[in-house]
Order: C-alpha cells, then structure tokens, then sequence
C-alpha cells in the first residue's frame, strides 16, 4: 500500500510502438497528399457541375415515356443473348480455371515454378478488365457474341483459379494420403480426395462468378461485343433517350433477377 | 428393425441428379452456341486472325507517351477522388441501414440507395453522368462514387451487424450519448474490415477508372478506345501494359496499406518482410 501512498509515477501507456504510429501516420499523410493533389489537377468545368441538376432532369423527360414497345422489337433478344454470353462464358472460364488452380495449388503440384506460372496466368486474367478482353477478341474474332463469351470466359479464368486455388490449399490432407497409401493414380486422388471436399467451394464460387458477369455481359455491347450493350449504344448514338431508359430497366431487371436466382440455389442446393 | 435389411446391389448407389444436369447442360451449351452464332469455323477464321493481330501489337509503341502519362494521371486522380467522396458517403449511408442500430424506417431506405447503387454497371452509371455532367473526368469520378457507395455500403452495414453487442451495451449503461457509442463501441469493432475493403475498393476504382473512358468520362480508356478504333494496335499494346503496371502498383500498395493498419506493420516491417520472402523462395526454389 506504501507505493500508492507515493506521488504516482508518469506512465503513459501506448497501444502502437512509435515505428508502428509513423508508419500509420505517413500513410494517412500520403493519403491526404494523394487526394490534395488530384483535386488541385483534375480538370473540373464548375459550369458543368452547376448545370447537372437541369441536365438531370432533361435526361428524364426525354427518357419518359419509356419505349415499352421496344421491347418485344429488339430488346428481348439482346438480352437472351446477354445472358448466353454470361452462362457459356462462366462454363468457359470454369474448364479453363480448373486445370489452373489445380496447378496454382501449392499442396497439388509441389513445384515452386510451375505454381508461380500458373499464378501469373491467375493475376493476368485479372488484371485486363473484360471490356479490354472484349477488346481484344473482337479485335480477332470481329464484332458478336463470340468475342464478349471469350471476354467473359478469359476474365473469369484469374477469379475462378484464384479461389479454387485455394480451396484446394485449404483441402484436409487425410483423404488424400488414405488415397496415396492405396496405390491410387493422381486422377482417383483428384476425383476422390480433393473433389468432394471443394465441391462447395466450386459451386458456391461458380454462382458468385455468374452473377458478377451477368452485370459486366451487359456492358460488353459498348466495345462491339455483342448483348443489350450493342442496342444500348446504337440507342444512345442515336439520341433515343425513351429506348435507353427502357434498355437501363431490362439491365436492372435481370441484374435483380440473377442475384435472386443465386440467392434461391444457394440456399436449396448448397 | 427385426429383419436386416436386404443388401442392395449398389449399396452406393448415385442419384440420377448430375447425370440428368449433365445432359441439360450439354444440351443448353449446344442451344445456346447455336443462339449466339458461335461455330467451329469462326473460331478457327479468327485463330488465323489471332497471329496477325498479336504480330501488329508487338512492339508497344510507346512514342506518344506524354498522352499517355495524362491518361493515367487522370485515370489515377478519377480513382483517388471517387474513393474518397465514395467512402466518405457510404459510412453515414451503411451506418443508417445497419438493422441493429436504427429502427427500421431509417434502415430501409439506406438499404434500397445502396441495392439501386450496386445494381448498375459503372461504365452504365457513367453514360448517364456523361449526360449530367458533360465529357471528362467529373462524369468518371461521380459514376465511380455511386459504385463505391454500393459496394463499400453494404460491406460495412454487414460489418456493424456482426459485431458483438456487449461494448455497446456496456457504453450504453454508462450513459453515453450516441456519438461515443459509435465511436468508442461500434467503429473499433468494425475498422479493420473497413481498412480491409476501403483498399479494396481503391484497387476496383482504379481497374474501372481505366475503363469508364470508353463512354467519355475521363481517364486513359478514351485513349485506349480511340487508338483501338484505329487499328493503332502497337500503341494499344503500350496503353494495355501501363493500364497492368499501374493496377500492379496500385495492388501492392493496397496491400502495404492493409499490412500496416489490420497487422500493426511498420514500413521497415514491410521491407524486411519482402526481403524474407524472397530469400524463402530461393531457399524452396534450390
């Protein structure tokens, strides 16, 4: 008790070395820096700005009425097409995902430079937009759906592998050693050690991966690649603001549609 | 459960399900290929295509460089603005649609801007702040901004519901107002996730901050769409490998970001960090 009768000591207690507050602190100020600067540099028209509200509501009146009637025309078939584009570009970019992260996966192939190869193959597929993939196809393919279901497939291979990657990694090793232990080939071991205990996984990621190219398949259209994107541009080329807002609630719909579809399996079926 | 049961034949017996999904999906694939015009021939008409069109993107021009540079500076600037206006919107707006803090007439129209934020493409939500807001970099910044309130909303709404009541609680009984409930309850629980998908989401502006020039709102993806459209291929190759550079930087720094404020790193950490790794691998790699 004698030491609490004395004058308290002065200790200040810190939860961040002071190496661990400056580093915190710089990237705060980098931050800062970073926003400062692009405000200064950006080029803003502040008459442009002021003007938005009234160019708001222009874009409405001339989008009302919505041209319903477009829709049986020529709307409902760009957007089956969207939604093929989507389906069969996520099956492409699952076939192509698997052998991938199959070979991405340290645990599955014990190799550092064949895991490192396929990792890049992951990370490029990743770092190309799919409008840029689009790009590129229609550069060799020429304008269609062909092109936008090889732009979705190509970008779906880096975020499928990557996941399914390391799912495997994650993958319990008993089976599997039970599996060697047997004389079982590498196949058996794929099919029935690692498959059954990634098939959640798999499936699970397959439906987030839909859902995510059902919204960019819409926007494909914009470089040439087939879907509603093409309608929607010819309409926006065009001025036909009614046939834009109609195309933009078709969009929307499906958009709400697919997530409620994933949704629905994903609580039955997983 | 006197009499065993007769054993089966196929004691494992596979339900009849994956194969009829099997045959469902060959079939669709097939309709579905036929719908869209999508056959052998033309794959292999545009694999001819392919050698050419690789043969006139390489070399990457980089001779125009200065209008490079400037797309990417915008690029850059549309991404940092966007995520900054973006997030500092979608704290107070996921904070509102957090169920187990507001009652429900708050709650749910703060969840409704959020699904309609998310819901649209942002090269879509760009088309239209083109209209509003003209040509250039304003368009791009405002359409990445609803894009980051939809996103980073409905992480963070999800994160203030899964966090533990009994900091709140406890804040609560001591009388509290609002304000330190919040700050002293709920935000220390929710911020390491909120650094986790800020970055995040720094990084996806800055992948769509290349693309949403494609419709006229700022940044390098009008370039790279021009010189696209005029078959200046080599010079669309050099745009393709700065666009992968910066999204690359942009992705390493987004993880020194996460390192220092989720792991309490400091930046010596991170570069005694990289230099471990790269020793491990040559170690492995030997």
């Amino acid at each position: 008790m004698a030491r609490s009768m004395r004058a308290p000591e002065l200790r200040v207690w810190r939860r961040f070395t002071r190496a661990q507050r400056l580093s915190r602190f710089a990237v705060y100020l980098a931050l800062v820096a970073a926003i400062v600067a692009a405000l200064r540099a950006v080029e803003v028209i502040p008459e442009f700005l002021a003007d938005a509200p009234e160019q708001v509501v222009d874009l409405l009146t001339r989008m009302w009425p919505i041209d319903f009637a477009h829709y049986p025309a020529a709307i409902h078939a760009a957007l089956m097409e969207t939604i093929h584009i989507a389906t069969l570009g996520t099956l492409l970019g699952l076939v192509l995902a698997l052998p991938v992260g199959v070979l991405a996966a340290h645990s599955l192939v014990p190799s550092l430079p064949i895991n490192l190869a396929a990792k890049l193959i992951l990370v490029s597929s990743r770092s190309v937009n799919s409008l840029v993939w689009a790009l590129l196809f229609v550069g060799i393919f020429g304008p269609g759906a062909l092109a936008g279901t090889l732009a979705i497939g190509f970008r779906s291979i880096g975020f499928v592998g990557k996941l399914f990657g390391e799912a495997l990694d994650e993958a319990q090793r008993g089976p599997v050693e039970a599996l060697t232990a047997a004389g079982a080939p590498w196949t058996s071991r794929l099919a029935f050690g690692y498959w059954p205990q990634v098939r959640p996984a798999f499936w699970s990621i397959a439906l987030f991966r839909w859902d995510i190219n059902v919204r960019e398949s819409a926007v494909l259209g914009l470089v040439g690649a087939g879907g509603i994107g093409m309608v929607l541009d010819s309409a926006l080329n065009l001025f036909q603001w009614p046939r834009v807002a109609m195309v933009l609630v078709a969009i929307f719909a499906v958009v709400v549609a697919a997530e409620a579809v994933v949704t629905q399996v994903r609580k039955r079926v997983l | 459960m006197n009499t065993a049961p007769a054993l089966s034949a196929h004691p494992f017996r596979r339900s009849a399900w994956p194969r009829i999904a099997a045959v469902a999906l060959v079939v669709y694939i097939v309709y579905a290929c036929a719908q869209l015009e999508v056959s052998w021939e033309r794959v292999h008409a545009g694999l001819g295509n392919a050698a050419h069109f690789f043969a006139r993107l390489f070399p990457p021009n980089f001779a125009r460089s200065d209008l490079l540079i400037k797309g990417l500076t915008e690029s850059l600037e549309i991404a940092i603005l966007a995520s900054t206006l973006g997030i500092a919107l979608a704290l107070p707006i996921g904070l509102a649609a957090a169920r187990n803090l507001m009652p429900p007439w708050f709650s749910w129209p703060a969840r409704l801007v959020i699904v309609a934020a998310r819901s649209l493409h942002p090269v879509i939500v760009a088309i239209i702040f083109v209209k509003a807001v003209g040509f250039g970099a304003l368009a791009g910044i405002l359409a990445l901004t609803v894009a980051s309130i939809g996103f980073i909303g409905k992480l963070f709404t999800e994160a203030i519901e899964e966090i533990s009541d009994k900091q709140v609680e406890a804040i609560r009984a001591a009388g509290a107002p609002f304000a330190s409930v919040l700050a002293f309850g709920v935000l220390p629980q929710v911020f390491s996730r909120f650094i986790g998908f800020a970055t995040y989401q720094l990084d996806s502006n800055l992948r769509n901050s290349t693309m949403v020039g494609i419709v006229g709102a700022g940044g390098i993806g009008g370039t790279l769409f021009a010189a696209f459209q005029r078959f200046d291929y080599d010079y669309v190759c050099a745009i393709l490998i700065s666009i992968i550079a910066l999204i690359m930087v942009g992705e390493l720094l987004a993880t020194a970001i996460r390192a220092i404020f989720i792991e309490n790193a400091t930046f010596g950490d991170l570069f005694r960090r990289g230099a471990a790794t790269r020793r491990a691998r040559h170690v492995e790699a030997d």
